[in-house]
Formats: structure tokens, sequence, C-alpha cells
């Protein structure tokens, strides 16, 4: 049968494998989530003095900030760890084939970035992953506490980048059509190790800065 | 048909000039890729063609690619190249029908054996035959007795060149597209829906100077498949400056944005509709404020709709997630109920130990 295969495959990952990636990344937060949410905490007898629920929202947005002295300690993960989460939420937020998916999922969309922009912002990216992972291979203390898992989040959260910028400028002259289907799929990929693996730190970021802020604000000994 | 005069008394009663006539050449020259000094021996070949015996056979189509070709406007150069070959036979040109037609197509074969060039617009229904019939002879049947005899075989329009719409989703007919039956010719498809006449003409005007033009992997030209529209584009600064039409009747629609958000098909489809357009080169779909349907490619059809745009997903993902949704937060509630009962176990088993104890076990 004469056939694309290059498009077959874009339609494999635009239709079974996005199905299958976002029944996985759903399920698997919300299992997440939940689980640690119906776990619970003893119910303090004890009133408390302080502020515990204030503190704990502060922490959510002050801890986003590293503590003084880590720009000295460890300069490269301080700046690299910023310059890869902006750049890959400028490229995943304000690239126009993306609104138009987030558009279709949830129904909201906002205005694109100029394509100079996102690839910037990608490249830098890319560049800060790599310095994060030499930093992390050279080092022999995290050296040490790197597991497989560790290095394979590094990889499948940089793969989307590096594809997305080979697809959108069909960079050694590939076929665009292959490499956008390879694109979705390295996404689809990151979908579906997302909650079971060190990524859903995006998710309980929020709930364990809460927590160890709540800790901090409240005076008092507990029940 | 075999009296018919040569191309050059044929260009002159139809008023077109020498200089429009190599014009005509020199641009079928670039068109093709082909290096310019080669426009003469186009001129040349094109004015001494043998005029091969051509056999148009029509199965499951519109009639659009006929249609596209012979109408595109009168008079054209097009036209003209095509009264230049010998139409031996083609059921919606021809005055003859039925079994006279029949007789003339192979009479054509006869002469021709082993020579003529055979070009077929329509799928051609596999599962049953009879779907599709001509003086009683079913395309299958017409199709594998005609090409035994051809030199090539020209695919013209995606139905003939990959099944298109008649082989679209479910495919009642069991459509299939000429390469699918025929494997021991050279087939040059020219896909399109339809094809752009010049396209076909140049593929033709190649076939008769230099032979069979070098083909991708899908058996288009890649003269003409070789690019994508998107690559091609005007529209493409406003794709690289993130301004898109988000509907038909916006600011960015009216200004002449990408059309990538409304489902533009440009960056996955191969064709030169951007560069040589259409109507002797006054404008294309998206020129004209359109996405590109992908109309060259196989199955375009069925690939996710039209106005979905590439990136967005095209299967059931909404009762998926839903299903995935209510999945999780159960199996989070019984993992949860899960550990919290684990837990309270442990604390029950748990022994209280004392010094003493301790003491006594030493």
């Amino acid at each position: 049968m004469t056939n694309n295969q290059y498009f077959d495959l874009l339609m494999w990952a635009r239709t079974t494998g996005f199905d299958i990636a976002l029944t996985i990344m759903v399920g698997g937060i919300l299992l997440r989530v939940i689980e640690i949410v119906v776990l619970g905490r003893k119910k303090d007898f004890a009133k408390a003095k302080g502020s515990p629920v204030t503190q704990g929202i502060k922490t959510i947005f002050s801890r986003s900030v590293p503590r003084k002295g880590t720009m000295k300690e460890a300069p490269v993960t301080y700046i690299g760890g910023y310059i890869f989460h902006i750049g890959f939420f400028v490229a995943f937020l304000f690239l126009g084939a993306h609104i138009a998916l987030i558009k279709d999922l949830i129904g909201l969309s906002w205005p694109d970035f100029n394509k100079a922009v996102i690839e910037t912002a990608v490249a830098l990216a890319i560049v800060a992953a790599a310095a994060l992972a030499y930093t992390r291979f050279t080092d022999p203390v995290r050296r040490r506490l790197t597991g497989w898992s560790d290095w394979f989040v590094l990889i499948v959260s940089v793969l989307p980048l590096i594809t997305g910028y080979i697809a959108v400028n069909k960079v050694f002259g590939v076929d665009g059509t292959l490499w956008m289907a390879i694109h979705i799929l390295s996404a689809e990929l990151l979908m579906v190790s997302f909650p079971f693996t060190k990524l859903m730190h995006a998710v309980t970021f929020a709930m364990a800065r809460y927590y160890n802020g709540s800790i901090q604000g409240r005076k008092g000994a507990e029940s | 048909m075999a009296q018919k005069p040569m191309l050059p008394e044929l260009l002159k009663a139809h008023g077109v000039s020498r200089r429009g006539f190599l014009k005509y050449c020199a641009s079928l020259t670039s068109l093709m890729a082909l290096p310019p000094m080669l426009a003469p021996k186009v001129a040349h070949a094109l004015e001494n063609a043998p005029r091969p015996s051509v056999i148009w056979l029509s199965f499951q189509e519109c009639t659009g690619c006929t249609e596209a070709i012979t109408r595109s406007s009168a008079p054209t150069i097009e036209d003209l190249i095509f009264n230049a070959i010998s139409l031996d036979y083609h059921h919606t040109l021809q005055a003859a029908s039925g079994h006279a037609a029949e007789a003339a197509r192979e009479a054509a074969m006869k002469d021709h054996w082993g020579e003529y060039l055979l070009i077929v617009d329509g799928s051609i229904p596999v599962d049953n035959p009879e779907y599709s019939c001509i003086a009683g002879i079913s395309n299958l049947d017409m199709l594998k007795e005609t090409a035994e005899g051809a030199a090539a075989i020209v695919a013209v329009g995606t139905c003939a060149a990959f099944g298109g719409i008649p082989h679209a989703f479910p495919n009642p007919t069991g459509a299939q597209a000429v390469g699918d039956i025929i494997t021991d010719k050279p087939i040059i498809n020219v896909p399109g829906c339809p094809p752009i006449p010049i396209v076909m003409t140049s593929v033709l005007a190649h076939f008769l100077t230099f032979g069979l033009p070098e083909l991708d992997d899908l058996g288009r030209p890649k003269a003409f498949f070789g690019e994508t529209i998107h690559d091609r584009c005007y529209r493409r600064p406003f794709y690289d400056k993130g301004l898109f039409a988000e509907a038909f009747d916006d600011e960015g629609a009216r200004e002449g944005w990408c059309l990538y958000k409304l489902g533009c098909k440009g960056p996955t489809t191969r064709s030169v509709c951007a560069t040589v357009k259409w109507n002797d080169g006054t404008s294309f779909p998206i020129q004209s404020g359109h996405p590109c349907l992908g109309c060259t490619e196989p199955d375009f059809w069925d690939n996710g709709g039209f106005y979905k745009p590439l990136s967005a997903p095209a299967g059931n993902y909404r009762q998926l997630g839903l299903a995935a949704a209510a999945g999780g937060v159960a199996l989070g509630v019984a993992g949860g109920a899960l550990s919290k009962a684990t837990k309270s176990r442990a604390a029950k088993a748990h022994e209280t130990v004392d010094a003493h104890d301790l003491e006594k076990k030493s």
C-alpha cells in the first residue's frame, strides 16, 4: 500500500500515542497526589500559636529563591537550573503550535512569542541542561547521589527541546514530518514518565514547601 | 486523432507566438529543476515529439483532474501540449462511448503495444470490482489489461496515486491506488486534488524529452514534490513571528497571517502550490485564505480533520482523560487507605519496650 510512513507515525503520535500518554499522566498524577493527601496527618489537639497556614503559603513562593550562599557553593546548579526551567516553559507555553494544542485541550489561549525568542530560550535551556549534567557527572558527591532514574529524567526532559528544535528548523536536512512525529513522541515519553519519577516535583513541590513552611510557622508544642 | 497537426502548427493556429512557446519551455525547464541550458532541448523535443499514443483511463474519480487540465484557462499551452500527444482514448473527452470507445482503446493498444503512455485518474475498487465498470469491463480488469502494453504509467490525481477520497475510511469499495495493483511498470505519481495543471503537463513533457523523472519514496517527481508548502509559503514570516489567524473572520485572517491554527497542513505537505500557484500563477488555497488540506499526501482525508491544527491531538483523549482522572482518584484513595491501614496495623503491633525488658533480653 502506497503510504507516507512518517505521516502515519505522526498520526499515531497524535491519536493513540497521545491518548495513552495523557491517560497515564492524568491518572498517575491524581493517584500520587490523592494518595499523599489521604495519608493525612494526625489531628493536632494543641492549639497552634503563630500562623502555620500563612507561612506555608509564603514558603511555596519564597523557596523559589535559593538560600544565601548557593551561588557560591553551586553556581552551575543555581544559574543552569533557572535557565533550564525558564527556557523549557517559554518554549512549552509560548510556541504557536503548543498554544494551539493547549487551546484544543482546555480552551484557553494567549499571544504567541516570536520564533527567534523561543529558539534562543530552547538553545539556552539545552546548554544549561548539558552544564547541569556535566557538574552532576564531575562532582563526586552529586555523582554518587545520582541514580539511573535521575539520568533518565534529565534526558527525557531535554529530548523534547532537542527534537522540537530539529523538527522546526529541519536541522541536517531531516524530514520535517518524521521529526514532528519524533518530537511529539518524545513529549509523550515525558508525559508517561512524569508521575512515576522525580518529574513529579512539578506538582508536589507546592505540597512539600507548604508542609515545611507550615511547620516553621507553627509555634508551640504539637500533641 | 492520428492525423492531427504537429505542435508548431497548432500553436500558430491558436495565436501563440514562438516567443510565448519558448517562454513556456523555459518555465517548464526551471519547474522541472533542470539546468536552464536545457530549455532549447525541451522546446526542440516538444516540437519534434514523436506524438506518443496516450491512453487515459478514468476510474473512481470526480473528473476534477481532467477539468483542471482542460479548463485552467483556454487556450493554454498546456492544453496544446495535450493536443500534441496522440490522446487515443479518454472517456470524458472523446466523442465515442461504450463499445465503440473500447474498440478505439483496443486499436490504440494493438498499434502501439509496449510504447504507449497510460494515464490513470481515479482509484480502483478491488473488494468488488463491479462497483465501477466501463462497457461491462471492471476497472480492475481494464487497468491490468491496458497496463500490460504500456511503456509507463502516470497516476494523475491523489485517487490514482494513493487511493484518494474513495480510499478514505471506511473505504466501502476497497479502493486502491494504481501502484497497489500494478507493480511491474514504471509509475509516476502526480498527486493533488486536482494536481496543478502545469505540473501534469511538465511531467508529460519530461517524459517525452528526458524519460522518467527522478521520483521520491512515494513515486512523485522530486522536482514538484521535493519541498513542503510551509517552507515556500509567503505567509511563513507570520508563522515565525507567532502571528496566527485564530478564526476565519478575525483580525489575523484579514491581515493574512499564518493559518497553522486553523489546521493548515502546509508543514507536512509536499507540493509546489506556493510557488507555481494555480490559474496561471494567480493564487493558491492559502493565498485565498484557506488552510492547506494536504491533498498531495496519502490518506489526506483521514489525517485528523482539516481544521484541527497539526500539533493538536486527534484521538479520543477527552473520554480517556476523564476515565483516567476517575481511575487516578479511585486508585489514589485506595492507595492512601492501604498505606493508612498498614500504618495503623504497624502502630498496633508495636511492642513497647522499657529499660528492664532490654536488660532481660541481654
